[in-house]
């Protein structure tokens, strides 16, 4: 592998701060008052990543044992969790749905790459492709339980129709759930189905600025595709599953009282 | 099992400090029609919410055919017992979609009687539910809930948005249902703030105020009643 490529240096990365100069000065001319924002952005993002950087560096050298690797995804899921109870704070019991949502993703998609050997199950492959697949799952998650609680509130009159007939709590909020489910999936489809027309994905742009072959880096970033569909569709539906009983009782009521 | 219908005993719901019903005891038969009377915010919805067990009591028991609700099947429950809310909330689809919603193996030609016998005309089958007029969907609403086989129909001011005509239509088919002879025998349970349809309708009357129970009786039992809410709820106004 050509490294050379990837190595920018120091100088290089001070030279692409000149790009963060430009989004300053165009928020001066335009006086969009964003200026703030963005230096500390591109600041917090500069020291996040030297931090983690560093910290990967024991996490993902062949030589260390693993626990530290699974430490770090558990920590991933932790940290996404959290992030999730705090972007989705009406939703009741969320952070530890969530944290059942990526564990069962994690075990469903790097289950298939690594148990059935499309990866070697080194750090250095379990730590980024961990780090897709809770990155991505976070938001369709966030999504579904945000619009599932949405559900119960707008059509609250419909759900309560279907109970009064006797339907169980599961039938009477299906068409729900199917529609907060497909909120959920269909933005990971459809940017599934444009990739590469439209931006060229991250693992494979970082595979071939590495050295790596088009082809080659193509095989990796289908696979990780494959990885973000299957784990976006596992936590959603994990979340959609365990949320549902939470918003009725289990004598089918709903649970939260009229807003 | 008997056929006793609903007994209420002590019934409370809501916060305790802002209670919805407060103590609530009374019997609610299971044929003819039972009209719910009140003021708005008297309790009239929470307590038919109570009997269909979309919601339970704080304190007391309810009994329906000697069976605390606290012990029923709820899903057979809600089928023998109906509720048809105020504002007519069809689904999504056609109207036999709307029919089968809680009646899944209803065939075309038991969809059509049911269609006849709340004055639709079977043709109205394939139409789409969301188009059709107020009236119209609150007798689609009122078919699929007799397409369960219910005993009973709580009807929560089921004509509360209707315009005089589609009112006459559903109370002439209430009164229809509820007679001894009628195939389906079904009795209700209806909440009713208009004194007019009181008097057309009732064969008992139960007058709640504040969430508790002011009076209970025929209409000349309570047309005797000198208490001023009474008079209020049967349209006796002093």
């Amino acid at each position: 592998m050509n490294t050379d490529l990837a190595d920018i240096g120091l100088g290089g990365l001070a030279l692409s701060g000149i790009l963060v100069a430009v989004a300053l000065a165009l928020s001066l001319v335009r006086r969009l008052g964003v200026e703030r924002d963005l230096l500390i952005a591109a600041l917090r993002a500069l020291v996040q990543l030297l931090l983690v950087g560093v910290a990967l560096r024991i996490v993902v050298d062949d030589d260390d044992p693993l626990i530290w690797t699974w430490l770090w995804v558990v920590t991933m899921c932790l940290v996404a969790s959290w992030t999730v109870r705090r972007r989705a704070p009406e939703v009741p019991n969320v952070m530890a749905l969530a944290l059942v949502s990526f564990a069962a993703a994690a075990l469903v998609s790097l289950g298939v790459l690594f148990g059935l050997g499309v990866f070697e199950p080194t750090g250095r492959a379990i730590v980024p492709m961990a780090g897709v697949m809770v990155g991505n799952s976070m938001t369709a998650t966030i999504v579904v339980a945000r619009r599932m609680v949405a559900e119960t509130h707008d059509h609250r009159d419909l759900i309560e129709a279907r109970l009064a007939l006797g339907l169980s709590s599961r039938d009477a909020f299906a068409p729900h759930l199917r529609e907060a489910l497909r909120t959920g999936l269909v933005p990971q489809i459809e940017s599934t189905k444009t990739v590469g027309l439209i931006a060229l994905p991250g693992a494979m742009t970082g595979l071939i600025l590495a050295g790596v072959e088009p082809v080659e880096a193509v095989r990796v970033q289908v696979a990780v595709m494959y990885l973000v569909l299957g784990s976006v569709a596992t936590t959603a539906s994990v979340m959609a599953l365990g949320l549902t009983r939470g918003l009725f009782t289990g004598d089918h009521r709903l649970a939260a009282p009229p807003r | 099992m008997s056929d006793t219908g609903f007994e209420l005993r002590d019934v409370w719901a809501g916060e305790r400090a802002n209670p919805r019903l407060a103590g609530v005891s009374v019997d609610l038969s299971p044929v003819g029609i039972t009209v719910v009377a009140g003021a708005s915010g008297s309790g009239k919805s929470s307590l038919l919410r109570l009997l269909n067990r979309l919601d339970v009591p704080t304190e007391g028991t309810i009994r329906w055919d000697g069976t605390s609700l606290a012990d029923v099947d709820v899903l057979r429950h809600r089928r023998e017992v109906g509720m048809v809310f105020q504002r007519p909330t069809v689904a999504p689809g056609s109207v036999i979609d709307n029919l089968r919603m809680g009646a899944a193996d209803l065939d075309e030609e038991s969809a059509g009687d049911l269609c006849r016998l709340v004055t639709l005309d079977p043709s109205f089958l394939d139409r789409n539910a969301a188009e059709l007029s107020g009236g119209e969907q609150q007798r689609v609403c009122l078919a699929r809930t007799i397409a369960t086989g219910p005993r009973v129909i709580l009807a929560d001011e089921p004509t509360a948005s209707l315009d005089p005509e589609a009112t006459e239509v559903i109370e002439a088919l209430a009164l229809h249902l509820a007679e001894p002879d009628s195939q389906a025998r079904i009795g209700w349970i209806w909440v009713s703030h208009d004194t007019g349809q009181l008097r057309r309708l009732a064969d008992r009357v139960v007058v709640l105020a504040n969430g508790s129970i002011s009076a209970a009786g025929t209409v000349a039992e309570l047309d005797a009643d000198p208490a001023p809410e009474v008079r209020r709820a049967v349209g006796r106004p002093l």
